[in-house]
């Protein structure tokens, strides 16, 4: 059984960045403790856009839809911080990327479906009704 | 047996299996999110102008709550980031940290906010009747400004009048197990004969809990006539151009006391699910977040507790497993970034 499986570093031959750096700590420690001063200055700028966008959702920028893009504005560019900062997606590997791009594409497609049954652009039944 | 990968990465996917395994079911719970946040879309597309509701929960306590998610996610990364470091009376400080921070999440939620909505109480009045209560709606004010129209009046229920068809005793031996007070022949009760009792609760400050309303309601015989509530500062004033949009402070029920015919109502009930589609997909989404977060304690509190064993043997694994959960409660931090405006503010 566990010749089958013999755990590393039996593939460490392929030499992945990660592997490598499993093999020396030391690197990874100081990589890491470079991190730490960032981690620190996005979460107060995520604190900092959450006061934001209160503040913003009490001014009035002539529409309500416009305060909707203003808010959500703010809240994709706070998602981002978080997933490129703290979820370590910068620098993150292709197959993760790939998922994303797959996972975005599907919860898009089902955006759309949501609204294409409200706006019913294809049959345009819906009007009548309304 | 030796579960391969758990350290260093796999060399078709370049990634160790355990975050594979957490971005895959990231991705699912990116559906799962999507399709309620898909349904709060519909909902609001759906709602008729005036129908779905603004300012009704307590933006200080939310932003707060915001507040405190963030700071655990900051924490979350700095157990990892000491655990990377082989720092490990850091990494379980920032860790017990983290924790903290997610039961006071839950604290504040279970505490300071869902109760209150179950407390307080809102009257929808039909469209026909919404001339008759001008005084609480200011429909005429909204009309002239460009504001949407108002359909609700909402406040503490101090009291209801009921009638009551045959045997009174059923409702005297609730009143008395609810410590509620029936009060016959009250001032203005004209019109319904000598049958309109007022229920009001023994305890004045208490008032009757849209919950008891309800029990009473089912009650064999019984048939709420009017409602009284303590008006909520937008319909005691609702001309006042201070309340056309809603109030960053949390705004307590006034002193003025509005009587509404229970046949002018559509539909009165507690900011319970059940009180409009806004409550019931408010309840459902930051509810299934709730235990999200109740979970990744839960996942946590394992790692702080047991996980010192583990990083004995192999500390990468146990920072690799931190990361993991790191990943989960970024996410789950993720989604209440978009919850908290959508819900709160827009």
């Amino acid at each position: 059984m566990s010749d089958s499986h013999a755990p590393e570093p039996a593939h460490s031959a392929v030499g992945t960045d990660a592997t490598a750096a499993a093999h020396d700590h030391s690197h990874d420690a100081e990589h890491v403790a470079k991190h730490i001063k960032t981690y620190l200055i996005v979460g107060v700028v995520l604190i900092v856009l959450t006061a934001v966008t209160v503040g913003l959702s009490y001014v009035d920028f002539g529409s309500h839809a416009m305060n909707w893009v203003v808010g959500m504005a703010v809240a994709t560019f706070k998602v981002c911080l978080v997933g490129a900062i703290f979820m370590h997606l910068k620098g993150e590997r292709p197959t993760i990327w790939r998922f994303l791009l797959f996972t975005g594409i599907f919860v898009v497609g089902m955006f759309l479906l949501t609204l294409l049954h409200w706006y019913d652009p294809i049959f345009g039944t819906q009007q009548a009704v309304r | 047996m030796q579960i391969p990968y758990e350290v260093t990465s796999r060399p078709d996917t370049g990634l160790w299996n355990a975050k594979l395994g957490i971005w895959l079911f990231l991705a699912s719970e990116v559906m799962l999110f999507g399709g309620l946040f898909s349904g709060y879309l519909f909902l609001r597309l759906g709602a008729e102008d005036g129908y779905w509701p603004h300012g009704l929960l307590n933006v200080p306590i939310g932003t707060f709550n915001t507040a405190v998610l963030i700071a655990s996610s900051v924490t979350i990364v700095l157990t990892w980031a000491n655990l990377k470091m082989r720092n490990w009376v850091m990494a379980q400080r920032y860790l017990l940290t983290t924790i903290l921070c997610g039961l006071l999440f839950l604290f504040i939620k279970l505490v300071f906010e869902y109760p209150e909505k179950f407390a307080h109480f809102g009257a929808y009045i039909k469209k026909e009747s919404t001339a008759k209560y001008e005084a609480y709606l200011g429909n005429e004010h909204a009309r002239s400004n460009g504001l949407s129209p108002r359909y609700e009046i909402s406040g503490h229920l101090e009291a209801v009048e009921v009638t009551v068809a045959g045997d009174r005793a059923p409702l005297a031996t609730f009143a008395e197990k609810n410590k509620l007070k029936l009060v016959e022949h009250p001032a203005g009760g004209e019109g319904h004969g000598a049958n309109l009792i007022k229920v009001e609760g023994l305890d004045h400050k208490a008032g009757v809990s849209p919950a008891k309303m309800e029990k009473m309601a089912r009650i064999p015989g019984v048939t709420i006539e009017k409602f009284e509530l303590a008006l909520d500062p937008g319909n005691a004033d609702p001309s006042n151009p201070a309340n056309d949009r809603p109030h960053f402070w949390h705004q307590h029920a006034t002193d003025k006391i509005a009587t509404i015919d229970a046949k002018d109502v559509s539909w009165a009930s507690s900011f319970a699910p059940k009180h409009s589609s806004y409550f019931a997909i408010y309840f459902t989404i930051t509810g299934l977040h709730g235990l999200h977060v109740l979970g990744g304690v839960i996942v946590m509190a394992y790692f702080y507790l047991y996980g010192g064993k583990l990083y004995r043997k192999n500390p990468e694994h146990q920072a690799n497993r931190i990361e993991v959960v790191g990943l989960f409660w970024h996410f789950v931090d993720l989604v209440w970034i978009f919850v908290f405006p959508i819900f709160y503010l827009l």
